[in-house]
């Protein structure tokens, strides 16, 4: 029997990177409960609405699309559609042929990890940089990022420190402090070289053509200050009605993404600079991606686009935290990923279908969802569909489930396998089939006492 | 180009047709999302207490500000030319500040003073926009960035921020200093933008 994929990835894990997981996971967890539920009285109501607009919106795209895109075009920005990654590649390539520009600063956003966005343009002979600092880590070691909101939550400061050193960021040095400070003054003079400056949204109203975009570090006000360009790549489920729902949703994505009230900086960019400011963007170009998105809204799982990436369904989950976040082999990882990335595997979808399998379906993801996604639900729809789909991924180490099925529909097999099960007191450990021996590693068994209901059905009474 | 968005509208539009009822957009309260507690009622001191809990700074005047710099050795920077005839008399003639901000020298910088148009108590945010700050750097490239904040300005709650957004292309919150927890989850402030966030309240 093999293993699943992502258990087999999880055996392998270093203890280190284990702890910096589990430690950094459980802190986002207990700050977000503290914020939601110190100051509000009742959070999950706050979360069922959230999740009512947003699924209020993914229903209504059809109306509200061609909605905000009259209105960002009102506004003065240009509108792009990409059908899939390479086409959302290969806008942001033109509009930077069109201006000559060799240079790109990158706020974090998750479409352009899901696009490929870096390597596309590195291929091309641009040059392309994060700057968040974590993204900017990842980037320079190599690296994926292994969390929506924390990406290096599985490098310490160690790590960190031998990497900035190998850079030419300075002496080995692995104060947390003295590494932001260095990052601070190489990706500042960066910035100013940009041509161009790309962001994702973490909102956009149709009401009236804002992005709002959210970050701690302000990156991506500095990537609109020291550039001529702005690109924002902009899934087309990132939409909301009014910017009235906006106080709802901006209250609830940092307190469950980190804790905070709000995140530092809350940009709220409908255009491009005002005629009589001296720095920023003079173009605004907005790219709606679909990359799957739209076969995503077809299925029995289009609830999952409701998610507006905060992260906590990884914070609280029991499989994330053992087997951090490159277990799950794609972009979006933790009980989201597991639903998320398999459907926008399109045709791969097969490869990935063993994740909606980690999951012991506790339900704590949909509990901290603050738009209320049932994960649980999803994950079993996609159970179902890796079963139809015969996916190898999905069968591994699924238990051997014929003996079963003969016990079942045969009741005379089904005795003999009670009265014969007794021999299992007996056997040695070393003889118990795999499956059996994996279990009881960690457990002990108890005395087989197979056949006790059935007797005492027989000796009941019918009253 | 447009070929694309055809094909995305058209199968978002088959995507949507086999539903039999969409989702109505949810009613809700303008305080839904207000906290239910904020320990007092007048918004400049709510606003102060809250700053203070992002580990903002306030001040009331232009002499206690100019009294801090000093002790921190913050002695250039950049001010908005519109301000600098009100504030210029608390300046001492040790301090030099430049009315206009100059990119190619962006570290000669310690502080920079712009307008903000609002503040939010709730959150202890600066609500500054495009049309009235005279530079996006000087107000974030600086380690010091002050808000000029007008006591007139100051909404009771994200809402009604929110509902007062009005027409200019790049309206920010600025809650706090810049700040990551990238690095082992330990809190670094002034990672991009300011690592202090400074609020000079004005009548």
């Amino acid at each position: 029997m093999k293993y699943q994929q992502i258990d087999q990835y999880a055996a392998k894990i270093s203890d280190e990177k284990r702890t910096a997981v589990y430690g950094g996971s459980k802190a986002g967890y207990d700050s977000r409960k503290k914020a939601l539920f110190t100051h509000y009285t009742a959070p999950d109501d706050l979360r069922r609405l959230a999740g009512n607009i947003k699924q209020h919106t993914i229903e209504n795209l059809d109306t509200y699309l061609p909605q905000v895109e009259a209105k960002l075009q009102a506004n003065g920005a240009k509108v792009h559609w990409a059908e899939d990654s390479h086409e959302a590649c290969q806008h942001v390539l033109e509009i930077m042929r069109a201006r000559n520009a060799t240079k790109i600063v990158k706020a974090k956003t998750m479409v352009s990890e899901e696009i490929g966005l870096a390597h596309y343009l590195e291929k091309e002979g641009i040059e392309c940089l994060e700057t968040d600092l974590g993204e900017f880590i990842v980037q320079i070691a190599h690296d994926q990022p292994s969390h929506i909101v924390k990406p290096i939550i599985h490098k310490n400061r160690r790590e960190i420190a031998k990497l900035f050193e190998e850079n030419g960021l300075g002496d080995y040095n692995d104060d947390p402090e003295t590494i932001t400070r260095r990052a601070r003054q190489y990706l500042r003079h960066k910035y100013l070289e940009a041509d161009v400056g790309l962001t994702g949204a973490n909102f956009v109203s149709a009401e009236s053509g804002r992005l709002v975009v959210v970050t701690n570090e302000g990156n991506s006000r500095f990537s609109l200050a020291a550039t001529k360009v702005h690109i924002a790549l902009v899934g087309i489920e990132k939409i909301v009605p009014k910017d009235r729902d906006l106080a709802i949703l901006l209250n609830l994505l940092a307190r469950s993404g980190t804790g905070q009230q709000l995140t530092v900086y809350t940009e709220f960019i409908s255009g491009p600079r005002s005629a009589t400011q001296p720095d920023g963007p003079e173009e605004m170009h907005v790219i709606f991606v679909d990359n799957g998105r739209t076969e995503v809204l077809a299925s029995d799982c289009r609830e999952i686009l409701r998610c507006i990436r905060c992260g906590a369904c990884l914070n609280v989950c029991p499989v994330y935290r053992q087997a951090s976040g490159h277990a799950y082999r794609s972009v979006y990882p933790g009980p989201v990923g597991a639903v998320l990335s398999p459907l926008l595997a399109g045709k791969k979808f097969p490869e990935l279908a063993d994740l909606p399998k980690a999951s012991s379906l506790c339900g704590a993801c949909n509990e901290v969802c603050p738009v209320n996604i049932p994960i649980p639900d999803l994950l079993l729809r996609l159970r179902d569909r890796g079963k139809r789909e015969h996916s190898e991924a999905a069968a591994a180490a699924a238990p051997p489930l014929g003996g079963f099925a003969l016990g079942a529909t045969l009741p005379i097999a089904w005795k003999s396998a009670l009265a014969l099960g007794g021999l299992i007191n007996f056997v040695p450990r070393a003889l118990l089939p795999r499956a059996v021996k994996s279990w009881i590693d960690a457990r002990g068994l108890p005395p087989w006492r197979g056949g006790q209901f059935r007797k005492w059905m027989k000796q009941r009474k019918m009253k | 180009m447009n070929l694309s968005r055809e094909k995305i509208l058209g199968r978002v539009r088959a995507a949507l047709a086999p539903l039999k009822t969409r989702a109505a957009h949810p009613t809700f309260a303008d305080n839904a999302a207000t906290m239910r507690s904020l320990s007092t009622i007048d918004a400049t001191a709510l606003f102060k207490e809250r700053l203070q809990l992002v580990n903002g700074r306030a001040f009331d005047d232009a002499a206690s500000l100019v009294a801090w710099l000093k002790s921190e050795g913050h002695t250039h920077g950049y001010c908005d030319p519109t301000l600098w005839p009100s504030l210029e008399s608390a300046f001492e003639n040790s301090f030099k500040v430049e009315t206009s901000f100059d990119r190619t020298r962006i570290d000669d910088y310690q502080f920079g003073i712009t307008r903000s148009v609002g503040a939010i108590a709730e959150t202890g945010s600066i609500v500054i926009n495009d049309g009235s700050t005279s530079s996006r750097l000087g107000a974030l490239a600086p380690w010091v960035h002050i808000a000029v904040v007008s006591k007139k300005q100051i909404y009771p709650d994200l809402v009604s921020a929110v509902m007062s957004l009005g027409e200019d292309p790049n309206v920010i919150w600025c809650t706090g200093p810049s700040k990551t927890a990238d690095v082992e989850g330990i809190l670094i402030q002034g990672v991009h933008g300011p690592g202090v966030q400074i609020a000079l309240l004005d009548i």
